[in-house]
């Protein structure tokens, strides 16, 4: 959100060094590795934290299976779900695909896809100036930058539906195309400063002896650069990837009738159709689920990561 | 760095005496070409709608009229509609409830989770699940465990405890709790990543002097933990008053603003006097009047905490 809030992501291990260290070294107890000092021996404390994080998931993991199981349930009723389905069924899948659901996510896909990678290249270059460069009104850019994360889809969404409708000086009309969705994505605040921390952070010398050898300046940062930022890469793809999926508002005002739809705003055109039932709508969460699902899965390590340094949501 | 800065520095200073004024002007040239794909899409889709915003919150917007000059009028009549009225307080209870309530919990959250072992990541990662889930997808969740007949998910719990099907959307006097809730499930976990980073910054000797002293696990808190994770507590307030200011998606997925406008926050308020019916000027109006709060409070933000800092 703000300058102090990002710090440099570092390729070290994002979780605990010092908890780590002191696990390494063992000249502590266990007792003084945590805030509230949990011990890692059976006892009352030990049952009560048992008791609290089954507690905890219950509350925040549990949940998702309902959406499971309501999705491979015949039918849910609305109401009847539980934490594990009866008579499995793919039938709500084939209802929510003739509804269109295969399509939505389709345009979800290409709007992730295409999507993340603009922002990537844009922001990478972007940051590539701002940290290896020195030019005047940097200090500006960067502030224009920073700007960015203080003007989220909500409080622009009437003027920027008047504009993707008709974007000046062009006069193009990118209301229900992917463009609508994508161009807004491209010039991400969060991702340019965290990655101008990074690269700040990559030796002079580096780049000197390069441009030594006659390096020119796409190829520093292609062949130079990129490859030394490639953990920050991570962190902004996927903290991209999970915010371009996020988005509701957008989507929605960049669409000119529900066929633009993404898989996640779609969800609404389920829920109002009278003649599915809530399983439809289950296999349609699934569905919008699943990718996220996937990314958070295989790069939480990033994700924490970037979250921990100062990471935005919205 | 300063020695290594210098040097390109004055290399330029060569290149300009030796190739002339076209090299140096190329040079300066450069980063602008790497910076203007980013600024052109800030421009167009960022910067140029603000504009655009603050300019047509003077108008009546008549499309195909043409728009016409109507000074403070749309300012002062979003300001005076009580449903935006309305909606402003919706907006503080949902948005402070919902900040303290996650970040409460959150931070019992880290406090329980804290942890190396092999097991604790697994459950962080279970727990964190909310967090990166989709808010429209969140929303059709609550929606179900909200269900208002007594087989309904959490309605069937609180038929065990004999207590009777809640309408916990449809009950003008509960659904804003409701989606309190959900807001809260969703950024709890996401608070509690912050503050595990916190935590991990803690020195561990602190610990063991206080166990010296024959401190209270209580006061240990108090005097330890709670002044070291600070800055990370700050970092999850400032974040987290920002979003409740201008949030929408969370309301709109959930109750659409309803039931009779009791869950109606000041966006969603703003995206219905825009979209549904069609007041432009209006909406624009209670978009730059968000937009200058938001700021507003950033800067105020930054400024306590800087002032924190030096302190």
């Amino acid at each position: 959100m703000s300058a102090p809030v990002i710090d440099p992501v570092r390729p070290a291990a994002p979780d605990t060094p010092a908890g780590r260290s002191t696990k390494a070294q063992r000249t502590t107890p266990a007792r003084f590795d945590t805030a509230l000092g949990w011990n890692d021996k059976p006892g009352a404390a030990w049952t009560l934290r048992i008791l609290l994080c089954l507690i905890a998931l219950a509350v925040f993991a549990a949940p998702f299976l309902t959406i499971f199981s309501g999705a491979f349930t015949t039918n849910p009723s609305g109401s009847s779900l539980s934490f594990l389905p009866h008579n499995s069924t793919l039938l709500n899948f084939e209802v929510a695909g003739e509804r269109g659901i295969w399509d939505y996510l389709g345009n979800s896909l290409v709007i992730a896809g295409g999507g993340l990678l603009l922002q990537l290249v844009v922001c990478t270059l972007a940051a590539y100036a701002l940290a290896r460069h020195r030019f005047r009104g940097q200090a500006l850019i960067m502030m224009l930058f920073m700007m960015t994360l203080m003007l989220p889809e909500e409080v622009i969404a009437i003027p920027l539906s008047l504009v993707l409708g008709d974007v000046p000086v062009v006069h193009l009309d990118l209301k229900g195309t992917v463009w609508g969705v994508i161009l807004p994505l491209g010039a991400w605040g969060f991702s340019v400063m965290m990655l101008t921390e990074f690269m700040k952070d990559i030796p002079a010398e580096i780049e000197e002896a390069a441009r030594l050898d006659g390096v020119g300046e796409l190829r520093m940062l292609w062949q130079i650069i990129l490859p030394l930022c490639r953990p920050a890469l991570g962190v902004a793809g996927v903290l991209g990837f999970i915010m371009i999926w996020d988005q509701y508002l957008l989507p929605l005002i960049a669409s000119k009738d529900p066929t633009d739809y993404t898989v996640t705003v779609a969800l609404s055109i389920l829920r109002t159709d009278p003649e599915v039932g809530s399983g439809v709508v289950l296999a349609g969460a699934v569905i919008a689920l699943i990718p996220s699902l996937i990314v958070y899965l295989l790069l939480q390590r990033s994700l924490v990561t970037g979250i921990a340094a100062g990471a935005t949501k919205g | 760095m300063t020695a290594t800065a210098t040097a390109p520095v004055a290399r330029r200073g060569l290149d300009k005496k030796a190739v002339g004024r076209r090299a140096f002007n190329k040079k300066a040239v450069i980063p602008w070409l790497f910076l203007a794909p980013g600024l052109l899409l800030a421009l167009v889709f960022k910067f140029w709608p603000m504009a655009k915003g603050i300019w047509l919150s003077f108008f009546d917007v008549r499309p195909f009229l043409g728009d016409q000059w109507i000074g403070l009028d749309n300012y002062e009549r979003v300001l005076s509609d009580h449903r935006f009225q309305d909606a402003i307080g919706h907006t503080l209870i949902l948005g402070i409830g919902q900040s303290f309530g996650a970040i409460l919990l959150g931070f019992a959250l880290a406090l329980l989770l804290e942890g190396q072992a092999r097991s604790l990541k697994i459950l962080r990662t279970a727990v964190f699940l909310p967090a990166v889930t989709a808010t429209a997808v969140v929303g059709e969740l609550w929606r179900l465990m909200y269900y208002p007949t007594s087989d309904g998910l959490l309605n069937s719990g609180l038929h065990l405890l004999g207590l009777g099907p809640v309408q916990f959307l449809d009950n003008p006097d509960l659904a804003l709790y409701s989606t309190m809730a959900m807001g809260i499930w969703i950024w709890a976990p996401y608070n509690m990543v912050i503050l595990l980073a916190g935590l991990a910054g803690v020195d561990r000797s602190l610990y063991e002097a206080a166990a010296m002293d024959g401190v209270s696990l209580w006061q240990r808190l108090r005097w330890v933990t709670l002044p070291a994770i600070r800055p990370a507590l700050m970092i999850v307030l400032t974040l987290a008053t920002i979003r409740g200011l201008r949030v929408f998606t969370e309301v709109y997925v959930l109750t659409g603003g309803g039931p009779a406008g009791s869950t109606d926050v000041w966006m969603t308020r703003a995206y219905t006097l825009g979209f549904t019916r069609n007041d432009i000027g209006g909406a624009s109006a209670a978009s730059v009047v968000l937009l200058c709060v938001t700021l507003l409070l950033t800067v105020m933000v930054n400024y306590l905490r800087k002032r924190g800092e030096a302190r």
